[in-house]
């Protein structure tokens, strides 16, 4: 009873650690590519459009609608004394610090995450990455580093547009709707927010750019066991970068303010 | 090493996957400008053969010498160089879902050369053109069906004019008009380019069609290896035994 806990246990300990270790070494070798010749600029600009294209209506719709319930929210507390005037303070900080880079990563995760384990998953089923090694060519180059680099640079772009829509949306709700004076509401939010609110926020966001790209490319690469796998590869890479990311964040969050 | 025009010496091949057994001590040579057909049941080892040949997997231990060098000793960097003398049909074509029928074709040569793009097009449509594909250029892979992809994939193989070509199963998911048609685009272009064909399958009759040499890969090693005639003539029972599922009375023993 406790020999099979004991084995259990460290069987699920070893498997977690060679995980990491794969994950790991695919990142540094996907960025080992991204230095190496011939640099594929067109393969990582039809990922960031990919990525972009992809999550960007998600991201306006989430990043609107999670600023105007924080300012309804915020404005429910802040009426008791007398303080309406901070929602938008309220809104602003939430947004660039936390919910700005975070929700943004959990959209791209569900939409273009998926589609990159999905995507590799099949290629690799297929024997399309083999084709690449036939070719003498190295599929961590062609495949992985336009990945990561596209979303380490697209996720602090959406998460500025996040932020943005989200404080539109907070502006709605808290002036035209709940009737915040607009002078106080906007002079409260540029005095209180500061260049640092927003930048950590995109560090964060950038991390977890990487975290995302890289938790799908491993799963999608190593996928063994035709479409079934594929599938299986992919529900995985949303539920490990999404865990992924929000443990991160609590780290990073943690260095950072 | 002597070159007798052999092109690939494979010597004493073990590969195990956990406990599984796949190669038994494979011992083979190839010669050039042959198309040379291993034969064996399916799940016998066949592809794990040939993905030893272009070091897609490393052996338990053994050895395959091309054109003078150990393959399974080498570096990635020079194996690339010697992936370099080789094309490969996939077993279902292996084309690239993202893009259309002539960026496939032209795929590694723009990767491989500083060929003008004019030019480069040009080749992919003359490929394609042998295939019996001209026109095609625009389709995307998932509009062709399963032998239509077959010939685009053997358009990519040949596009470098690799001095080995590799082919997993040819003609297998096809229906047996287009299977003839692959069959005689391989017998074609292998009479005409004279490089070197390996040919993997477990479809008997068709591969007699197309083999100069012959080979038997029955429980992980080459228990025969000779001319069609001569593995035909075999005494050996499990190469009658195989010989007879062809469900042509006489085809074990006959010479046609
Ligand atoms: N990467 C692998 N890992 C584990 N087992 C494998 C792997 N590749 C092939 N096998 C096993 O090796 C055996 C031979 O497979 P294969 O070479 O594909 O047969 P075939 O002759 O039909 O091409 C099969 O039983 C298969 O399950
Ligand atoms: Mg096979």
């Amino acid at each position: 009873m406790f020999d099979n806990l004991v084995r259990k246990v460290s069987g699920v300990v070893v498997y977690v650690l060679r995980e990491l270790g794969g994950m790991g070494l695919m990142f540094f070798s996907g960025v080992y590519w991204a230095f190496r010749r011939p640099f594929k600029f067109n393969y990582i600009f039809k990922q960031m459009e990919f990525i972009g294209v992809k999550s960007a209506g998600v991201v306006i719709i989430t990043g609107t609608f999670t600023g105007m319930v924080l300012a309804l929210q915020s404005y429910y507390g802040f009426r008791k004394f007398g303080a309406e005037g901070l929602v938008g303070t309220t809104v602003a900080l939430s947004m660039t610090r936390e919910l700005g880079p975070v929700l943004t990563s959990l959209m791209v995760t569900g939409r273009a995450g998926s589609a990159m384990a999905a995507e590799l998953g099949t290629m690799r089923v297929t024997e399309q990455i083999d084709a690449l090694i036939v070719m003498a060519l190295n599929p961590i180059k062609y495949l992985v580093t336009p990945r990561v680099v596209a979303s380490f640079f697209m996720l602090p772009v959406l998460t500025v547009v996040a932020d943005f829509v989200g404080i539109v949306g907070g502006w709605l709700v808290g002036v035209k709707l709940l009737g915040i004076n607009e002078g106080a509401f906007i002079n409260k939010m540029t005095k209180y927010l500061e260049l640092d609110d927003i930048y950590n926020g995109l560090v964060k966001a950038a991390c977890f750019g990487i975290i995302l790209s890289v938790v799908a490319c491993y799963k999608g690469f190593y996928t063994k066991g035709g479409a079934e796998g594929v599938g299986r590869s992919t529900t995985e890479s949303v539920v490990i970068s999404s865990v992924s990311i929000l443990i991160a964040d609590y780290v990073l969050t943690s260095l950072m303010f | 090493m002597a070159d007798n025009g052999i092109v690939i010496k494979i010597k004493d091949l073990y590969k195990t996957f956990d406990s599984q057994r796949v190669l038994d001590g494979v011992n083979l040579e190839v010669k050039r400008g042959e198309i040379t057909v291993i034969i064996g049941k399916s799940g016998g080892g066949k592809s794990v053969l040939m993905k030893h040949l272009i070091g897609l997997l490393k052996p338990d231990s053994g050895e395959i010498w091309i054109d003078g060098s150990d393959i399974t000793k080498l570096k990635e960097r020079d194996l690339n160089e010697v992936r370099k003398k080789f094309g490969m049909l996939f077993q279902e074509a292996a084309l690239f879902d993202s893009m259309n029928v002539i960026d496939n074709v032209a795929f590694p040569v723009r990767e491989h050369t500083k060929l003008p793009e004019e030019e480069i097009l040009r080749m992919a449509q003359e490929r394609l053109r042998n295939v019996g594909l001209a026109g095609f250029d625009n389709k995307m892979p998932s509009e062709l069906s399963g032998g239509m992809r077959k010939r685009v994939g053997l358009a990519r193989a040949l596009i470098l004019d690799p001095d080995i070509i590799l082919f997993d199963e040819p003609t297998s998911a096809l229906d047996p008009i287009t299977s003839l048609t692959i069959l005689d685009l391989i017998k074609e272009t292998q009479e005409r380019l004279k490089k070197t064909y390996v040919v993997i399958s477990h479809d008997i009759l068709g591969m007699f069609r197309i083999a100069h040499k012959v080979a038997m890969l029955y429980n992980g090693r080459i228990i025969e290896f000779g001319t069609p005639k001569e593995i035909r003539q075999s005494k050996k029972e499990e190469i009658k035994e195989f010989l007879k599922a062809t469900g042509i009375p006489g085809f074990s023993g006959g010479d046609r």
